[in-house]
């Protein structure tokens, strides 16, 4: 490594910058994801730019990449990390400065199912992608559910099994909120297992997501559905 | 050392392994979320009677109900300080149903996953993860198991940290991965991969392999890999009865057990000497596994991929990420100061 040229963040261009970031976040190179922040702030970045047009931008990479089967769970953390450095410091300003929201999400593994590494994905690439995310944990009762959708409005409810055994509580979710007429306020995506899209229509949720990538996807996809129906 | 287990692998051809445990205990009332391990010192008739089902069924040997025996495990029962308990009760059931098979039966102490992520990625330390694997293992050996089993393990680090719990042990082990993702493991790792790693180990598992993942035909894609290695260290196959479906409220593996005959068979043709199912196997396909492998001729070369799809299903994925035909690169240009 002693023969390459050292890399100075803060000689690049913004554009140059911004790649470069992708390739530390690619890379889980927390500090240097924090570095590259800092100064595009300095630069006179807004907040929400930094976001969307770095962060953001570089774990769609990483997303894509673990979808395909190139990048696996070590990298994929390591660059949820680096992100996780670059988000606190942006988070505050976030705040102060209003920016618009992606969207929300309250996530939680049902009842019975104690498996948290899958949830966990998805919480940190949905974070990546610059949802909020609250994290109800493991084994979640129907309660838990309704009593956090009551309290957060999320837009996305997100439901995680490992076991197939304990996939078809998602259902009684589901149920329950239908009973109470509350199902359509909410996209409901499920995850976990290897189960498939059949199951997810079985249940009765808006999508079953095969991996954290495409939960991210197909967040995004009915979150803009949902905006343009708003506006429309 | 010779024991029970290491002379069955020496005399016999192949040996019959058994099937599910949570599919099974899950028939007999087992909800969902308990600890299945609870279940030898509550239920402890129950559990005889899965470990019978598989003597009974044929498998020259089985595993104890001890999937879950780590404390970092049955920490989420509030159960952490009855590893050793649990463990070595779960063994001595195991040890009784196998005294009185009237034939040599094995009893291999399960040992799955913490559940944990370990370090440098996560938290959990290896001295800590040695320790973990290490109680557990004690209380399998003092139950009387003839070899310690490890499975469903899906990051390089963790087998590491069982292999040296079980030298502390001082009793032979197996070790199996499961490859679910894209035809790795979660972690990444691919099967060539893990031959490498098995074949660096001091002491090396007497046999090791796949088992769980998603279907049959992946199972033997990956035991494909092993073999392609060319080491002559045992392999060991247990896959899951074909692919769970959701049908009208309950999870059914689509798997029959005429398919897991041929699944045998054909494992056996893969290069696999120790043969069992996992998840949805019921002492019904083991009845027809034992009676594919007692019954058929060895085929005299391993299946083609196209066989496999054609008699057990298709692959989950492309590729198994080995060989020339890997998606594409890393992105990374690599070209990054490191610090």
């Amino acid at each position: 490594m002693s023969d390459e040229d050292e890399i100075i963040l803060s000689e690049l261009d913004d554009e140059e910058l911004v790649q470069q970031m992708f390739d530390d976040l690619y890379d889980g190179l927390k500090e240097e994801i924090e570095e590259g922040v800092n100064i595009l702030l300095e630069r006179g970045w807004e907040p929400y730019r930094v976001l969307t047009e770095a962060l953001v931008g570089g774990m769609t990479i990483v997303g894509a990449d673990f979808r395909d089967g190139i990048l696996f769970v070590p990298e994929v953390l390591l660059a949820a990390n680096a992100m996780k450095g670059g988000m606190a410091i942006l988070k505050p300003l976030l705040a102060e400065t209003g920016a618009p929201r992606v969207g929300k999400m309250v996530i939680g593994t049902v009842k019975g199912d104690i498996h948290d590494i899958g949830k966990n994905l998805v919480s940190m690439m949905m974070e990546g992608a610059g949802f909020e995310v609250v994290d109800l944990g493991i084994n979640n009762p129907v309660e838990n559910y309704l009593e956090a959708l009551e309290a957060e409005q999320p837009d996305i409810l997100g439901m995680s099994a490992l076991l197939t055994t304990t996939m078809p509580y998602m259902k009684v979710v589901i149920d329950t909120l239908v009973e109470q007429g509350k199902r359509d306020d909410y996209i409901v995506l499920v995850g976990g297992a290897p189960l498939n899209e059949e199951f997810g229509k079985a249940i009765g949720a808006d999508a079953y997501c095969r991996d954290a990538a495409v939960a991210v996807e197909t967040a995004k996809d009915f979150v803009g559905r949902k905006h343009n129906q708003m506006r429309a | 050392m010779s024991n029970r287990f290491t002379e069955m692998l020496n005399s016999h051809d192949v040996l019959l392994a058994d099937g599910a445990t949570g599919t099974n205990l899950f028939n007999m009332g087992l909800q969902a979320g308990d600890a299945p391990e609870l279940w030898n010192v509550d239920e402890p008739k129950k559990i005889t009677a899965l470990y019978q089902g598989s003597v009974d069924a044929g498998s020259d040997l089985f595993l104890t109900n001890t999937f879950g025996g780590t404390a970092a495990r049955l920490k989420l029962h509030s159960a952490e300080k009855r590893v050793r308990e649990l463990n070595r009760i779960g063994a001595e059931l195991g040890r009784e149903v196998a005294d009185k098979a009237g034939r040599p039966v094995a009893v291999a102490g399960s040992v799955g996953p913490t559940g944990e992520i370990m370090q440098p990625v996560g938290s959990l330390s290896h001295a800590l993860a040695v320790e973990m694997f290490h109680e557990q293992a004690d209380g399998l050996k003092e139950g009387g198991v003839d070899v310690l089993w490890l499975e469903t393990i899906s990051a390089p680090e963790e087998y590491r940290a069982a292999a040296e719990a079980f030298a502390l042990v001082g009793l032979p082990w197996c070790g199996t991965m499961s490859f679910d993702t894209a035809g790795r493991t979660m972690m990444g790792v691919t099967s060539s991969a893990m031959v490498e790693l098995v074949e660096s180990l001091d002491p090396a598992p007497l046999a090791y392999g796949a088992n769980c993942g998603t279907g049959a035909s992946d199972l033997l894609r990956t035991v494909l890999g092993f073999a392609a290695q060319g080491h002559s260290r045992p392999i060991i196959a247990k896959g899951n009865a074909g692919i769970p479906k959701y049908v009208d409220g309950h999870i059914h593996y689509d798997g029959t057990p005429e398919l897991m005959g041929d699944y045998a068979v054909m494992a056996r043709d893969c290069g696999a000497t120790i043969i069992g199912g996992c998840c949805g196997t019921m002492p019904e396909h083991l009845r027809h596994m034992r009676e594919a492998l007692d019954t058929r001729p060895r085929a005299g070369e391993a299946p083609k991929l196209e066989e496999i799809v054609a008699r057990l299903g298709a692959f989950s994925s492309a590729s198994d990420g080995t060989g020339d035909d890997e998606p594409s690169e890393r992105r990374s240009r690599g070209n990054r100061r490191r610090r």
